[in-house]
């Protein structure tokens, strides 16, 4: 795929510098949903839409599908409220055995409230850390953020990326296809 | 867009309409400008003389709690019968102002409250500080303080005797609930701030603020690919929080409600501590945010329909506490305990009815202005009513502690508790550690959620013209 890219590149113009991606530069999130219903027909993986907030609709228009970070929610909290019954079982009920007011030694009602809480200290850990894996965040550098216009994205701008290592890439074919999005402002973006 | 399009949609009808939660039509850029400027321009004027009261009264409170620890709890007031006074007094008053942060950033987000954008982050702050001068009090008021941090009280693990700490306690449970309540209040606020850490690392022009944020905006670019699974992970913590914070309040009522105290043991404690903190951190929203909305110019961003919205939960929740209130009473007679009828007459007629009749007249009489929208609207009365809000619900812990503990079952043992000059500056200490948290929040993080606001804009809808819609809605 990178090959493919350098030879077309390469008959153009001399490489010195990799291209990372493409960019196009969109200023309403109307335009930029537009233009990503247009490139995920044409069949492209490797892109994105950066934006300064969600926007409503752009899963569909990407043709992306719901989020897994729920299992991991999931997962934490039922680790959760079994470490919270399996500690409370062991410490009062097992390992140093106390009878207070002649309750049972251990009962799942009395170890409820300690379970319930770290069922939802454990989920809440388990979905962020879980969200951040999924996006393979944090990160220190990319070279998205080296690019000057790029960073107009966490103000009000819409960037669609559509990577060089996409296999659909072609220099030419998709600077194309971004022209026709109607995209005010197309650039390459150096690989840093 | 090459070929331009005009098209027109029709007004909704006026009483359809609404007003905007951004007024004037302000632009994503201008929203970007004016809430990260609040952190990045030169040090406002009125900042530095605030944040320097603020910070003796917060050392006056670290002085106090040295007298209090190198001498012991005889410094303070309380002693038998009245074994907690100002100290749990004060623990649940800031836990309880914690609580509307929570509110408003998970339960509001829940039921889909667009305005609640506004003003989440800087009440989510709010409950992060408030449970850290919570968490003093407790600590502080076992007297030999280290044994609370010692592992076998409060940590479970196995002390001296190799003894584990006892699970049948409400106190116990209280530890896990409120250290939760702190720790997933800071992952939730923590997580709303990654959006906006990467604008202001994007907009900083100086190394060490491009170096700071850049490391805790976690190399942020706004994928979509990326937002949809922060979306759905906001979802899934506001959907934990929420069962949380009910739970927090809840268990905090149960270190009374399990006791056999007259005054105590009763059942609706739990709600009605609940709606009495949300009532409570309502009114320390308000007092926080019309001052910050008027010094820092947020008008449009806090508009006055915020400002009525609160007002509105101010005035629900206090009417479910005076509710409360009522019902306390009634139970009282009608359980036909001598002993708890005594404590609720002693309670609103003896030694401190005044302290009973202060928290009746800030919870329950004070809101019902609110019916009024007038009032609603009115920033300086709102401000003001705000203010009495957090005078009763402060005396409200304090009426169900001190009261119901300063009569014993034995006349003999009756009292009555004043507190000593290191309680009260204690207490008036923990608002200048609030206050000094606060003021360094909002001098170094955005106080506003940026990129939420930019969404609740009509121009951040796809399917509005000003978002860029071609033709009408094609959902």
């Amino acid at each position: 795929m990178a090959t493919q890219s350098q030879t077309q590149s390469g008959t153009t113009q001399p490489v010195l510098t990799r291209h990372h991606a493409i960019i196009a530069e969109f200023d309403t999130p109307g335009d930029a949903i537009r233009a990503a219903e247009q490139v995920r027909d044409a069949g492209f993986q490797k892109w994105d839409v950066h934006t300064p907030f969600a926007v409503h609709g752009m899963d569909a228009a990407m043709g992306l599908k719901n989020s897994k970070v729920g299992w991991f929610s999931f997962c934490g909290g039922a680790l959760g409220l079994t470490t919270g019954m399996l500690m409370i079982w062991f410490m009062n009920g097992f390992d140093y055995q106390i009878v207070v007011g002649g309750k049972p030694l251990f009962s799942p009602l009395y170890a409820f409230p300690v379970s319930y809480e770290l069922t939802i200290l454990f989920a809440s850990f388990a979905t962020l850390f879980g969200m951040f894996g999924l996006n393979r965040l944090p990160r220190l550098h990319h070279p998205l953020l080296r690019n000057r216009r790029f960073l107009g994205v966490t103000h009000d701008k819409f960037i669609l990326v559509i990577e060089t290592a996409d296999p659909k890439y072609s220099e030419s074919e998709t600077r194309k296809l971004l022209e026709k999005t109607g995209s005010k402002h197309i650039e390459m973006v150096e690989e840093t | 867009m090459a070929e331009e399009t005009t098209i027109k949609v029709a007004a909704p009808p006026r009483e359809l309409e609404r007003e905007p939660l951004v007024l004037n039509n302000r632009s994503f850029g201008w929203i970007s400008d004016k809430i990260a400027g609040i952190a990045e321009g030169k040090t406002a004027k009125w900042w530095w003389p605030a944040f320097i009261i603020s910070a003796l009264v917060m050392t006056m409170m670290f002085a106090c709690v040295a007298y209090l620890i190198s001498t012991g709890v005889g410094v303070w007031g309380l002693n038998n019968p009245v074994g907690w006074a100002w100290d749990i007094t004060n623990f649940v008053f800031w836990i309880g102002i914690g609580h509307a942060g929570t509110l408003i950033s998970a339960v509001l987000f829940l039921l889909r409250q667009k305005w609640r954008t506004s003003i989440n982050r800087a009440a989510e702050a709010m409950t992060l500080f408030a449970v850290v001068c919570a968490g003093i009090f407790p600590v502080i008021h076992t007297g030999r303080v280290w044994f609370a941090l010692y592992p076998g009280y409060l940590v479970p693990m196995p002390n001296s005797n190799s003894i584990w700490p006892q699970f049948r306690s409400p106190l116990l449970w209280d530890v896990f609930a409120v250290s939760t309540y702190g720790t997933v209040s800071l992952l939730f606020w923590y997580t709303g701030l990654v959006p906006d850490l990467a604008t202001m690392r994007d907009r900083a022009v100086t190394k060490g603020r491009k170096f700071f944020y850049g490391i805790f905006a976690l190399g942020w670019t706004g994928a979509n690919r990326h937002w949809r699974n922060y979306e759905k992970a906001y979802l899934l913590l506001a959907g934990i929080s929420t069962p949380l914070v009910l739970s927090v309040h809840s268990i905090v009522s149960f270190d009374f409600a399990v006791s056999q105290v007259p005054g105590w043991h009763t059942t609706i404690f739990p709600p009605y501590f609940v709606a009495g903190a949300i009532f409570s951190g309502f009114g320390m929203v308000l007092t926080l945010m019309l001052p910050i909305r008027t010094v820092c110019g947020l008008q449009d961003v806090i508009t006055l329909r915020h400002v009525e919205l609160m007002g509105k939960v101010v005035l629900a929740t206090g009417s479910i506490v005076g509710y409360a209130y009522a019902m306390e009473f009634f139970i009282a007679w009608y359980g036909g305990n001598p002993y708890e009828m005594y404590a609720f007459k002693n309670r609103a007629f003896g030694p401190y009815w005044w302290a009973y009749w202060t928290m009746v007249s800030c919870n329950v009489i004070c809101p019902q202005l609110f019916w009024f929208k007038k009032v609603r609207r009115n920033v300086i009365v709102v401000f003001i009513i705000s203010i009495f809000v957090n005078i009763g619900m402060w005396f409200e812990r304090f009426v169900i502690i001190v009261t119901s503990l300063h009569r014993d079952y034995l006349p003999s043992s009756w009292s009555y508790f004043v507190p000593t000059w290191v309680d009260i500056c204690t207490f008036i200490g923990s608002f200048g550690l609030f206050c000094t948290l606060f003021l360094l929040f909002m001098r170094f993080l955005p106080l506003i959620a940026i990129s939420e606001v930019k969404g609740v804009t009509p121009q951040a809808d796809p399917h509005h013209p000003l978002g860029g819609a071609k033709s009408g809605g094609h959902h």
